[in-house]
């Protein structure tokens, strides 16, 4: 991106997420639990010009460096994600997501008659499988759709 | 069977399988040897939703082990309507008991129950989801019949929200068997039971009707199809006649064609289906007795064999 289409100014210390799938920037910051109450700068790019996807998001969160656990889940949504450790400006990590094994507390299971949306005390969990995520508890699977079932 | 829980059909391997039918068939055979075998012992019986034929076998089979039973009771006079959680109350009577037996509405209930108690738990039937022990009774009356290698066996009904059909199809994975599916379009098998079908590498195949598959069939295990499946009465009339059998229909099958169904019926296996040699619906019910016999009798004692290792360690 040239310094004329930079729309985000460079943070000073924190994370960039970036080569998120258009769309899905707010659903980054929902798995993060980040909504700005926080008090960390955030800055978030939506359907920017991309050699690689076309169109991408890009995510600024500063003075937060991201867990490997966080990092795992937006796998989920957003699989050709790069993450970007900022330090006194210099990027000085640079991750590619990878898949997890599980998430757990991440996402709402779709069937209405599984235990989890019952009134009961329990995470959801579901593993990782070849093309989305299934529910531990009943097995459903979750597919295109795991964006609108993030409940962080 | 090296399990604490059976909570679900795709956790058993064929040779826990076969290790818990060769134990009911035993059970069978002698029962006089199984009695008072687990004097002392209490098993709870926690049943949220109704339950004839399932609670009065594990009943049944826990006496004639020697096991007390202790029985939740209706979910109506029951702590769990003045709102109790599932998770609270087992972890109440695991304290009571030293083994339960869960039949809950909710998919995933039984799965939730074992992470809470440390006593065995059997699945009696959880939603739309599993019934695992209906299963290991539904081969070994298959078993019992025709041996459970290099069989064609038909699954016909619900197959969308049949649990019996879930628990069994991904069990009969374990053994060189044709599965075919035999339902209309809307209650063809769940795209989670379709995966676990597909990860094995099992032969299936589906159909809409039963008559091109009905002669090549060694077993064919019918289903209820219910009512309130179908937002329409009409429909569920005109879809349940198109799957309902009898003994007019079964002159096609062959001879030895074993007609099952986990009961109860309502229409889809007329009467005059019992009076032909096909009928093994009642035997298969009574055979829930030695097999859940069996079966507790396994799990009681890999929870003793546990128990061992932790006083030893």
């Amino acid at each position: 991106m040239s310094e004329h289409e930079l729309r985000v100014s460079k943070i000073r210390d924190g994370t960039v997420i970036d080569h998120v799938e258009g769309g899905q920037a707010l659903n980054v910051l929902a798995i993060l639990g980040i909504d700005g109450s926080e008090g960390f700068g955030v800055s978030v790019g939506m359907n920017v010009p991309s050699d690689r996807l076309g169109r991408k998001d890009i995510v600024k969160v500063e003075e937060r460096e991201l867990s490997q656990s966080e990092v795992d889940v937006l796998s989920l949504i957003a699989p050709e994600a790069t993450i970007n450790i900022v330090r006194d400006f210099e990027v000085v990590e640079k991750n590619r997501v990878t898949r997890p094994d599980s998430v757990t507390g991440v996402l709402s299971c779709p069937n209405r008659n599984c235990i989890t949306n019952a009134d009961e005390p329990v995470d959801t969990r579901f593993d990782v499988v070849a093309d989305g995520v299934r529910c531990d508890y009943c097995s459903t699977i979750l597919r295109a759709d795991i964006a609108d079932h993030i409940d962080v | 069977m090296r399990q604490d829980h059976l909570i679900t059909a795709t956790q058993l391997s064929r040779d826990d399988i076969e290790a818990v039918l060769d134990r009911a068939r035993e059970v069978a055979d002698d029962p006089d040897a199984y009695a008072d075998r687990h004097a002392g012992r209490v098993l709870a019986l926690c049943f949220f939703e109704p339950s004839t034929r399932t609670r009065m076998s594990f009943d049944s089979a826990a006496k004639r082990l020697g096991i007390d039973t202790i029985d939740m009771g209706d979910v109506d006079s029951s702590s769990v309507s003045k709102g109790e959680s599932l998770t609270d109350t087992v972890r109440v009577i695991e304290g009571y008991a030293d083994a339960l037996v869960l039949r809950h509405p909710s998919e995933g209930a039984a799965t939730l129950a074992a992470e809470h108690v440390s006593v065995p738990v059997v699945n009696a039937g959880d939603g739309a989801g599993q019934h695992p022990s209906q299963t290991l009774l539904d081969l070994h009356t298959i078993r019992e019949n025709h041996g459970l290698d290099d069989l064609t066996i038909g699954i016909m009904g619900d197959l969308k929200y049949g649990r019996t059909v879930h628990s069994l199809a991904a069990a009969l994975t374990e053994f060189d068997v044709n599965q075919h599916f035999i339902s209309p379009e809307s209650l063809r098998l769940p795209r989670s039971v379709r995966f676990d079908l597909h990860e094995t590498g099992a032969q299936i195949r589906e159909h809409e009707e039963l008559d091109p598959v009905l002669e090549e069939l060694d077993v064919l295990y019918v289903t209820r199809i219910q009512k309130e499946r179908f937002p329409d009465e009409n429909e569920y009339h005109r879809v349940a006649g198109e799957y309902r059998i009898d003994a007019e229909t079964l002159e096609a099958a062959s001879d030895d064609l074993t007609v099952m169904h986990p009961l109860p019926r309502v229409d889809e296996i007329a009467p005059d289906v019992d009076e032909t040699d096909h009928a093994t619906y009642f035997e298969q019910a009574h055979n829930g007795v030695p097999v859940r016999m069996a079966l507790l009798d396994t799990l009681l004692e890999n929870a003793e064999a546990a128990e061992g290792m932790e006083v030893g360690r």
